[in-house]
């Protein structure tokens, strides 16, 4: 069953490849959405079945490459990282071929978009150092040719992709050198031999390879400081690529960092959960504080998917404290949290991307302070972007508040421990925890209340119309699976237990139980029914809604001008922008995010006492990339200037450099 | 979920809403003796939200579905959070629906749709209301957060139930160090997140000043009166949750009719003491800069720091 | 604060009783659904007044005269209002935004003109600024004369509107 899934999987994305190089532009879109929707619902079967099932499925290609083979294991780590990939990719496929019809439908787009979707599943399915490393590249790359796909019209995606490019290959650096050291030690390719030979391993051997994986991982997973390339590239992409990347890609690089970490190493001692929690902690406050403050729509998105990753990653590295101590049932809730968000963050991030997709194809801007009141214009990308930013925000009854609370328990039930370390560092994650869901909950109530409310803020925003029809079966798609994943997430508590068996060096043990409509933690006494929240929630709107109608006198009085203090007219200006909607927390952060604000006021020419015009721009500056990315890059441009010094295409020097190589060579060589 | 934890439930959604107004009706009434006058009286909120029930709806142009539902879901979430919160007896059948965390984040979502539909008619100060609005809301939950946590590592759960019933318990916690911190701490969130002087003025008209007012500019008649009662409700909630928390005397354990009517009375002493505390400590004090909020919300989320720390180090 | 508190005890209440105006009460307010009995809202419009009818109009709230005490509330807001206080003559730049502000009120809704300019524009009467009185924009149903008039005269005028 879950091999003749992946089996159809491979298939339907090889047919996706070869439709999109033979088949003319326009079939090749509805072909290449429908064929690479088939790869990701024949992915999805195939996890649903491994989550559901107790079978893990394994597959040996022995003589794929010239050094090694392929070697597949799927198991419930592998699956739940694939079924949070198909969650995205088949509602991200569909809606593809609605965006790409007048977007980028070229050839290399429609080939490496089926190959991003197929790689991004496999890679978890990988049962081999060999194997793993293969996809990995394979996703990298497809992924890189994507963020190139505007290029010709967006001179922004070229800078992003040499960000991208160099970030995503000192990332593989990384992993290869963690993973050639780890097989060469452990003697075999295999992850089976990997596990059995790891036992053996010194314990700062064992650390090396452990740092070496954080880095590579982290640095797809976009935490700080290795995020520097995903606001870059993550608006650049195609819309439905972002989602891609934003809701399953980024989420690969915390699959790795488990499976190598604490399922082939086997778990390590508290300070490797130490240092993926303050890297967390660190990833969530960094992330939504930008997220926060940006005013570019997609932007804003890739910040909110590091701060998301940076919640995934303190669940991860709470666990990897607790499980040293022997807390393992407290460990496993953690890793449940972290687990239960990233399937959540591949609903909700999906979904606002294509969102935001919709939004820059009506209105051909990303810019908050110029979109508005498209709530009426495009009422199916309003209530579905509405329910993506709830999500997103940790409010219930939606998704996003599940995983929150979750991962809140976790952390508020560490103590009493017998650790100081413990004791001081989980208060702090909480509190981290908590103001990152205030802080999102700002954000996003911009993000939405800019975009869709009130009046539109230019001619573009105000002559928007409701996208193509398979756009918005994505978005319902995706929208109706947080509704889904918010109301019934007692369905995935067996599937959380499967996923922390599957995890030797972490967690044991069932973290979640049920009774039907009530989620209960294994060693924590507290209760949460998702279901029940919503259920009274709209049975008390409905007897509000009742009381009101019934005791109500006078018609409603609709379309009348809004108060505004006697002023005649209203007019897009005065509203509040997304800028202004932020400024009092960026004045609150003010000595976090050092903004530079310059202000230029022109005065009349005839008097000085009267103002022309003011111009107010706000730019800040991503704190890592300024102290720590550009030096670097400065010392390796002096050097490359430098090493041009000595290049520098005169062949009499070239031949003088030849001649005194021989000669040293022949004195050294005597 | 028993039928007799249902009742309960339901019984505290109605008798909250029943005695917000009186409540908040209270607090303007102490405030106006200390001010030498006499006041409206007690019943006055209720006057009020009957007459602006009965008055004209208006919804401006421009707005959506958002500025409609946003008092519906604004008065839901605080009527649900009172009918989790234990006021009279903690065999609420709610109490395992949803712990402190829930409620924290239910309210949050009333502030967060309030907000949205003070940015839907698109006036200048409906976007300032709601920017100010999220600015204090998403700085005030660390504290909330943290003061909760303090509260359930000694009792192991953040069930309400699970924490009164163990205060009852051990009558001596109520008196440690642990949990007057989270006290003072959650004392200065519910100021906060309630709109009282120092942060917020509920009486001002001047809207440069505004906080809350600023958001609710546009609504009128029935719609405002929901917002209104919302607002109340909010107040007696985070009072009722200060009250129970710390000081849970006199709550009931069963169903009893006449165990409830007792934690009923007991209740209200509780939330009446709380209330004339607020009401007398406002004419003393002024609204600080909107700046200097996020200072004394700092200073709070230091002490529900210390309450967790403490709890760990002193224990 | 020690202070303060010692003025409040020393002080006590100032409040002055001010008897129930005989007059007839707007014809908006009789019939059986009486809407705003026992409270109105209050929204004060300033059509170009000269701020003598403001400040006695403030006086009204005050400790002294203690107006609120009868249901009788000042409002941010027209969307909030039952009633509208218009003091002064109606001048060009003010008459759209008192229009403005009444349609913006939500019925039923009462407008009420403060002081002898709003009635008939007083000593303004004529003056090259000055488009007419309150009742040439409004439907005005209940005067309030004097100039300005007493704080007295103000609280038994809105008494009789809310009825109490």
């Amino acid at each position: 069953m879950v091999g003749a899934a992946l089996a159809v999987a491979a298939v339907a994305a090889a047919a996706a490849m070869i439709a999109g190089a033979v088949l003319p532009a326009r079939s090749r879109v509805v072909w290449v959405g429908v064929c690479t929707a088939l790869c990701a619902t024949a992915g999805g079967a195939a996890a649903t079945a491994v989550l559901t099932g107790s079978s893990t499925f394994q597959a040996n290609f022995p003589n794929l490459f010239p050094l090694g083979g392929v070697r597949i294991e799927f198991d419930a780590l592998s699956a739940i990282f694939s079924l949070a990939t198909a969650i995205v990719a088949v509602p991200a496929a569909i809606y593809g071929i609605g965006y790409s019809a007048h977007g980028p439908s070229s050839r290399t787009v429609q080939i490496a978009w089926p190959l991003l979707v197929w790689s991004v599943m496999m890679v978890p399915a990988a049962g081999s150092v060999t194997g793993l490393i293969a996809f990995w590249e394979l996703m990298a790359l497809s992924s890189l040719v994507l963020v190139l796909a505007e290029h010709h019209h967006n001179v922004e995606a070229r800078s992003a992709a040499q960000w991208y490019a160099a970030m995503t290959h000192l990332s593989l650096l990384a992993i290869v050198l963690a993973l050639v050291v780890l097989a060469h030690q452990a003697g075999g390719d295999s992850f089976t031999a990997v596990r059995a030979g790891a036992g053996d391993l010194s314990p700062a051997t064992a650390s090396v390879v452990f740092l070496l994986s954080l880095v590579g991982f982290g640095a797809k997973a976009g935490v700080v400081p290795l995020h520097v390339w995903l606001p870059r590239a993550h608006p650049e992409a195609p819309s439905h690529v972002s989602a891609m990347m934003s809701g399953a890609m980024v989420a690969l690089g915390v699959y790795g960092l488990v499976r190598v970490g604490w399922d082939l190493l086997g778990g390590g001692p508290t300070w490797w959960g130490a240092v993926v929690l303050a890297i967390g902690l660190a990833s969530a406050m960094f992330g939504i504080l930008h997220a926060l403050l940006s005013s570019d729509l997609k932007r804003l998105l890739a910040y909110s998917t590091t701060e998301n990753m940076g919640l995934v990653f303190i669940g991860v590295g709470a666990a990897g404290m607790f499980a040293p101590s022997g807390n393992r049932s407290l460990a496993s809730v953690a890793l449940a949290a972290s687990m239960l968000l990233v399937i959540n963050h591949a609903a909700f991030k999906g979904l606002l991307f294509l969102g935001a997709g919709s939004i820059l194809s009506a209105t051909g801007t990303r810019d908050l302070d110029r979109l508005g009141g498209l709530a009426r214009r495009m009422p199916v990308t309003a209530a579905t972007f509405a329910i993506g930013s709830l999500a997103i925000a940790a409010l219930p009854p939606l998704n996003g508040f599940v995983s929150e609370w979750l991962l809140l328990q976790s952390l508020v039930h560490s103590l009493p421990s017998n650790a100081a370390v413990v004791a001081v560092a989980m208060p702090v994650a909480v509190a981290v925890v908590a103001l990152t869901g205030g802080l999102a909950a700002a954000t996003f109530v911009k993000a939405f209340g800019t975009t869709f409310l009130a009046m539109p803020r230019s001619v573009e925003a105000g002559q928007a119309h409701e996208s193509p029809r398979t756009m918005q079966v994505g978005l319902v798609a995706l929208s109706g699976v947080c509704v889904a994943l918010a109301l019934a997430p007692t369905a995935l508590t067996s599937p959380l237990r499967r996923v922390s068996a599957a995890v030797g060096g972490l967690a044991d043990g069932a973290p979640i139980r049920t009774n039907g409509v009530y989620l209960q933690l294994s060693g924590i006494q507290a209760g949460l029914s998702p279901l029940l929240l919503a259920t009274g929630l709209a049975v008390l709107m409905i007897a509000v809604l009742a009381v009101v109608r019934r005791g109500r006198l006078h018609r409603t009085v609709r379309d009348i001008p809004a108060w505004g203090c006697g002023r005649t007219v209203q007019t897009a200006r005065m509203e509040y922008t997304a800028t202004s909607f932020a400024e009092p927390l960026q004045r609150v952060f003010d000595d976090v995010l050092h903004p530079e604000i310059d202000i230029d006021v022109d005065h009349h020419v005839e008097s000085r006492h009267y103002v022309q015009a003011i111009r107010y721009r706000m730019k800040i500056r991503d704190g890592f990339e300024h102290r720590l990315y550009l030096p670097l890059l400065a010392v390796a441009r002096r050097w490359g200037d430098g090493a041009r010094r000595i290049q520098n295409g005169s062949i009499h020097r070239y031949l003088a450099y030849s001649l005194i190589t021989l000669i040293t060579v022949l004195v050294v060589s005597r | 979920m028993s039928p007799t934890g249902i009742a309960v439930a339901v019984l505290q959604v109605i008798l909250t809403i029943a005695v917000a107004p009186l409540l908040v009706g209270m607090m303007r009434v102490i405030r106006a003796r200390l001010e030498g006058r006499v006041g409206a009286p007690i019943r006055q909120p209720w006057r009020d939200l009957r007459k602006l029930l009965r008055k004209q709806r208006m919804v401006s142009q421009n707005t959506g579905v958002v500025f409609s539902i946003a008092p519906l879901v604004l008065l839901a979430s605080a009527a649900l959070v009172a009918g989790i919160v234990p006021f009279l007896s903690t065999t609420s059948a709610l109490d395992q629906v949803g712990d402190l965390f829930a409620i924290v984040y239910l309210l949050l979502l009333g502030t967060v749709f309030l907000s949205l539909a003070g940015l839907d008619a698109g006036t200048a100060f409906g976007g300032m209301g709601s920017s100010r609005e999220m600015t204090i809301a998403a700085i005030a939950e660390p504290t909330l957060l943290v003061a909760i946590f303090a509260l359930s590592v000694s009792t192991g759960s953040s069930n309400l139930g699970a924490i009164v019933a163990d205060t009852l318990a051990n009558p001596s916690k109520a008196a440690s160090p642990a949990s007057m911190l989270a006290f003072s701490a959650l004392a200065v969130v519910t100021i906060a997140e309630t709109g009282r002087i120092p942060v917020d003025n509920p009486s001002t008209h001047l809207e440069l000043t505004m906080i809350h007012e600023a958001m609710i500019l546009e609504y009128s008649g029935p719609d405002l009166a929901l917002v209104e009662l919302a607002a109340h409700l909010r107040l007696v909630v985070f009072l009722g949750l200060l009250a129970n928390l710390f000081f849970p005397w006199g709550i009931a354990t069963t169903a009893q009719p006449l165990h409830l009517l007792a934690a009923a009375g007991a209740v209200t002493v509780k939330l009446i003491v709380l209330a004339a505390v607020i009401a007398a400590a406002e004419v003393f004090i002024a609204k600080v800069r909107l700046f200097r909020v996020p200072e004394l919300l700092a200073a709070s989320f230091v002490l529900a720091f210390l309450a967790v720390t403490v709890s760990f180090f002193l224990v | 604060m020690l202070k303060l508190l010692r003025k409040i005890v020393r002080i006590g209440r100032v409040t002055e009783t001010v008897p129930l105006g005989a007059g007839p009460r707007p014809s908006l307010l009789l019939g059986a659904a009486d809407p705003l009995r026992g409270s109105v809202q209050i929204r004060q419009v300033d059509a170009g007044s000269c701020n003598g009818c403001e400040a006695e109009f403030a006086a009204a709230f005050g400790p002294v005269y203690d107006v609120e005490r009868f249901g009788v509330r000042l409002v941010a807001s027209p969307r909030h209002a039952d009633a509208l206080v218009v003091t002064g003559p109606v001048t060009r730049n003010m008459a759209v935004p008192l229009l403005t502000t009444f349609e913006a009120t939500p019925g039923p809704k009462l407008v009420i003109a403060l002081g002898d300019c709003a009635r008939d524009c007083g000593v303004f009467a004529g003056g090259h600024g000055v488009a007419g009185s309150v009742a040439d924009f409004l439907p005005v149903d209940l005067e309030i004369p004097g100039c300005p008039p007493t704080p007295d005269d103000i609280v038994v005028a809105l008494r009789r509107v809310a009825g109490r």
